[in-house]
């Protein structure tokens, strides 16, 4: 594993930092925790090693499509200022080490997943990988602006993969969980393409801001909000949870609306404009999703 | 990353950060197999 740095020529060895870098530790913050609260909220209990051992999985399955999605859009990551400093548009990686690092790591983490907790799991997280690496990543995301619509479905497997761990078997109740983070990445991640669109449009990838327009694009936020907020109840309606999450549902995705309405009927106001309420809505988006997973399991022990 | 370092690293230095962590791994990993193992057993 090594690499010729573009300023110095001189052969230089990955160094771990930077191939822990490739696994995008902060997304994979999000995918660990709900993921585990999947785990955690099923109805069913298993060794704790166990359950350790497939958060472990899920991380490792993230981490590898991770690098494999900056493996492969290295030449992209160099042309935008938000993701210039990667190890790989840096020079501080070479790209097979890159490529062979990520498929090391989901290859691994599905066997393990295979042998430690169930098939079934390890179906799902090798899908989840390559609905990533290969649907999301080489496919829709240069191609169609409704990328994120459809690769959201990417981030949806974590807490469907932590239940299936605990209990062996798929539910309507983790498949709720799904189409909740489903619903949830379009505003979450339009919201973010609405203040960093120069960058997406200078590459070429064709972000919903880039292709529809601004505009379109704050109204399609606003409807998925809209879906969003009766979506997050379901758990609570169908009988899964009680009361704790139920309510903490209704005020989150409240809040959640109340951003999105404030960003999709304003329009930008000019060059001068900061975009502070796109920006406020990406940062709740995520306080939103760990907040609202959070409540899931509180709710699972704490019974009203 | 590993420009944010105060000092340059020479390529032995980063060789062996790197291999001390890919043992620390393969050790936790053989650890954590022995744990699954006791785990399925029970």
């Amino acid at each position: 594993m090594s690499v010729t740095s573009p300023s110095s020529a001189q052969q230089l060895p990955a160094d771990w930092r930077d191939l822990f870098a490739l696994t995008k530790p902060r997304v994979m913050s999000l995918v660990i925790f709900t993921g585990l609260c999947g785990l955690l909220a099923a109805p069913e209990r298993i060794h704790p090693v166990l359950a350790f051992t497939a958060i472990l999985c899920i991380a490792m399955g993230a981490g590898g499509a991770a690098a494999l999605n900056q493996w492969w859009e290295a030449d992209l990551d160099a042309g935008m200022k938000r993701t210039a400093n990667r190890p790989l548009p840096q020079g501080r990686l070479d790209r097979t080490t890159a490529r062979d690092f990520g498929g090391v790591l989901c290859a691994a983490s599905v066997f393990l997943m295979g042998f430690a907790i169930s098939w079934l799991a390890a179906a799902i997280l090798a899908l989840s990988i390559a609905y990533y690496a290969v649907v999301y990543t080489m496919w829709l995301k240069p191609r169609t602006p409704q990328n994120i619509v459809i690769g959201g479905g990417a981030g949806a497997f974590p807490p469907l993969i932590g239940w299936v761990a605990a209990t062996g078997h798929i539910t309507l109740m983790p498949v709720v969980l799904f189409a909740i983070i489903f619903m949830w990445t379009p505003p979450h991640f339009w919201a973010l393409a609405l203040f960093v669109k120069s960058d997406y449009a200078k590459v070429g990838i064709p972000m919903m801001p880039v292709v529809a327009g601004e505009k379109s694009t704050r109204r399609q936020i606003l409807a998925y909000a809209v879906l969003l907020l009766p979506l997050s109840v379901v758990p609570w309606w169908i009988g899964g949870t009680h009361g704790v999450y139920g309510i903490s549902a209704i005020v989150l995705s409240t809040l959640f609306l109340a951003l999105s309405v404030r960003v999709g009927l304003r329009e930008k106001d000019g060059p001068e404009d900061t975009m502070k309420p796109e920006k406020q809505l990406f940062a709740y988006s995520v306080i939103y999703l760990f907040a609202l997973f959070a409540a899931l399991v509180v709710d699972r022990f704490v019974v009203i | 990353m590993a420009d944010n370092d105060p000092t340059p690293r020479t390529p032995e230095d980063i060789r062996k950060s790197r291999n001390r962590v890919l043992a620390l791994s393969l050790a936790a990993f053989v650890i954590l197999v022995f744990f699954i193992s006791i785990a399925k057993m029970s």
